[in-house]
């Protein structure tokens, strides 16, 4: 097993069953996809930078909101933890490898071809997808473009791609955790994503349900969410949060994990309530699958409906809150340094913490009335999104860099980003609470002249914030080619857990021998 | 390698999982979400044909039935309630008609698909005869006049005073016939 990377170019990256190999596919896969969809986001932003029909149609608008969600959720961020999952999960338990080497390989090299499908939509005759990433019938159904089916076929790769990716972490974590790595002492980065692998084969599948009812209503003249045919929409509704609310978990709690690890380390102290933080993220998990209908208040629920859907969600900001105090406890008193990745993740406690309030006050049936479908909303999940998975996303990367590459990247690149993205973050995302409050809706190309100013702002912020991810790549690249070679196996003085123990750069195999644990 | 099996058991147990939650979205969901539906009335779907039995007029009682139609979409149809109310005693029969005329030069098919309003209604609505049943097919240029014999069920609740049927009318030509036949 003493043997490297092929030699061949092709070989070693097209036939890998390296788990290293695989993660860093994963991880400049999704770097790819996140600039693509920040590429949308940023004609989104310049159309709406000012009043009036600048520079695009209204149908293309349209499509770039629905594009940017879904290369955003399917193939930024899902891929970008799946991608740390694969590097850091096996050198966390002390595992030689991921536990099943070439589904790992094929659950990666399916995803460029799902979403070389998906963004070939864009250049076929009738336009990609134009329905919102929610893609709600019947405007995914009798009012969509002909090439929904390229969308349809898409999604159902990228499901087949995130369940075999989650049950190789599942078999990975129950399988093959170094003796003596019990579940309670394993990472909570490890266990985040434990609970998230099972929640993905949960409910991806249920997401190609839906898309297959989709598929059998256009093509098939079944009736599924077809009103003339004795089906209701409201059913799709109903399908896709079953699998949409448990989704947003999936793309938070593996930023969880992440966080998790960080904070202590730049703390030096344990993490604070390690069992509670298991509990909590499983109690999440599993509050997920009961509150899905809040995002559908104003479809015309029974007012009992609307308050169990109500008390349940406002229930899940226990768990969470119990998180949030575990975070803060761990700082309490620790010896703090704010390098680039606990900036990072200091910024996604306050920036998640703020969102999940603004998620409080969504949870309110009778508010979200008018909150429903405006700019609040937008605000309020970019909040956990962005400052949550990929402020978290990047914080990993600058956190196990050096352990990847051996080479340290540049700290003070790194903090200059990290100002930029937060400050540029809130210019971009703030005033759209404003925006939403004062009524204005999400997904038009155009608004009232009341709206002009906060947009100009926030599309100015937009701007920047895609800047920094600019820095970002190039301080990434910089470190690899040029960094400051390192070979502490520790990196981060203060770090715990079984990676730090390795030589730094991390061998191409490790753990062929398992470790002992003290 | 010893863990292979392990891992097996892990896949195969973990893709089962994944195949019975696609099914379950496909095959559980819909009639689960459907009876739900029925049993809380929400959608205000009315129930498949009645059959009328015995029952005592309650005369002291008069319930407002309002009628609405409304075309889907781009449906060409002309269509109409030829009243737009009625006022019945709960348990009486009553019959009446909607127009409907194809102004096109194309043969169609529609189909009406009915709705009650308010909700907690929909379960007290009980139509004997329909012309929502069936898919309606109309040559180009031909009118009909379409029948709904309906008995307001006298347990409805005693906070409604007035019902609202409305239908809407879909244009089912390319559809064929098919799945119309099991409409409510």
């Amino acid at each position: 097993m003493a043997h490297g990377p092929s030699e061949s170019f092709f070989s070693r990256w097209l036939f890998s069953t390296n788990h290293k190999d695989i993660g860093t596919l994963y991880l400049w896969f999704s770097f790819a996809m996140f600039l693509l969809g920040g590429a949308f986001a940023m004609v989104i932003r310049a159309e709406l930078f000012q009043p009036g029909m600048q520079l695009i149609e209204p149908e293309f608008f349209n499509q770039m909101t629905t594009m940017h969600g879904l290369v955003m959720v399917f193939g930024a961020i899902m891929p970008a933890f799946v991608g740390l999952a694969n590097w850091m999960i096996p050198m966390m338990i002390g595992a030689p490898d991921m536990a099943l080497p070439r589904m790992n390989n094929l659950s990666f090299w399916i995803l460029p071809f799902a979403f070389a499908i998906l963004v070939s939509t864009l250049f076929m005759e009738g336009g990609g997808p134009n329905f919102g990433w929610t893609f709600y019938a019947p405007l995914s159904t009798t009012y969509a473009p002909d090439t929904v089916n390229y969308f349809i076929f898409g999604v159902h790769i990228m499901g087949a791609s995130s369940i075999m990716g989650s049950i190789n972490i599942i078999a990975t974590v129950i399988n093959m955790r170094a003796p003596g790595m019990t579940y309670m002492k394993m990472p909570l980065f490890v266990w985040t994503w434990v609970i998230t692998a099972f929640l993905l084969v949960a409910v991806m599948p249920v997401l190609a349900g839906a898309v297959t009812m989709m598929l059998m209503d256009i093509n098939f003249g079944t009736s599924f969410f077809d009103a003339a045919g004795g089906g209701d929409p409201v059913l799709f509704q109903h399908v896709f949060w079953f699998f949409g609310h448990p989704e947003v978990y999936i793309i938070i709690l593996p930023a969880f994990g992440v966080v998790s690890q960080i904070i202590p380390t730049f703390s030096r102290k344990p993490l604070f309530g390690y069992s509670s933080m298991v509990y909590a993220t499983a109690s999440i998990a599993f509050l997920s699958f009961i509150v899905w209908a809040h995002h559908m208040f104003t479809v015309g629920m029974p007012i009992a409906g609307e308050l169990y859907f109500m008390y349940a969600t406002m229930l899940i900001a226990v768990p969470t809150g119990v998180k949030v105090f575990n975070w803060v406890t761990t700082m309490y008193k620790g010896a703090l340094t704010f390098e680039t990745p606990m900036l990072f993740s200091i910024a996604f406690v306050i920036l998640f913490t703020f969102g999940g309030f603004t998620g409080m006050m969504l949870s309110i049936a009778a508010a979200d009335t008018q909150y429903h479908d405006t700019y609040f909303v937008v605000a309020h999940f970019h909040y956990v999104m962005v400052a949550g998975a990929v402020f978290s996303g990047t914080a990993a990367v600058y956190y196990w860099l050096p352990k990847w590459c051996g080479r340290m990247y540049d700290e003070t690149m790194g903090k200059v980003q990290f100002w930029i993205a937060f400050i540029a973050f809130n210019i971009t995302f703030m005033p759209q609470h404003f925006l939403g409050l004062a009524g204005m809706p999400r997904r038009y190309s155009d608004y009232g002249l009341q709206f002009a100013d906060w947009n100009m702002v926030s599309s100015i912020g937009a701007f920047m914030y895609g800047g920094a991810q600019l820095l970002f790549l190039f301080n990434v690249i910089r470190t690899i080619g040029w960094g400051k070679p390192i070979d502490d196996p520790k990196v981060w003085e203060g770090a715990e857990g079984l990676e730090w123990t390795l030589p730094t750069p991390a061998p191409f195999h490790t753990f062929s021998t398992p470790p002992v644990l003290k | 390698m010893e863990n292979t099996t392990s891992h097996r058991n892990v896949l195969i147990k973990s893709l089962l999982g994944a195949a019975v939650m696609f099914m379950f979205a496909i095959f559980v969901l819909p009639p689960l979400y459907d009876l739900f539906c029925e049993i809380t009335g929400i959608g205000g779907k009315t129930g498949d044909a009645y059959t009328a039995t015995e029952v005592v007029v309650d005369t002291t009682r008069e319930v407002e039935v309002q009628f609405v139609a409304t075309n889907n979409a781009t449906m060409p149809w002309e269509f109409y309630p030829v009243e737009h109310k009625v006022v019945v005693h709960p348990g009486e029969q009553k019959e009446i008609v909607f127009y409907a005329k194809n102004l096109t030069g194309m043969d169609m098919v529609g189909q009406a698909i009915p709705n009650v309003l308010p909700n907690n209604a929909a379960d007290y609505f009980l139509k004997t005869e329909c012309f929502c049943f069936n898919n309606q097919p109309l040559a180009a240029g031909d009118d009909a006049e379409l029948a709904v014999v309906f008995i307001i069920d006298p347990d409805l609740p005693a906070s409604v005073n007035t019902v609202t049927l409305s239908y809407t009318i879909f244009d089912i030509t390319d559809r064929g016939s098919m799945q119309v036949s099991q409409l409510k």
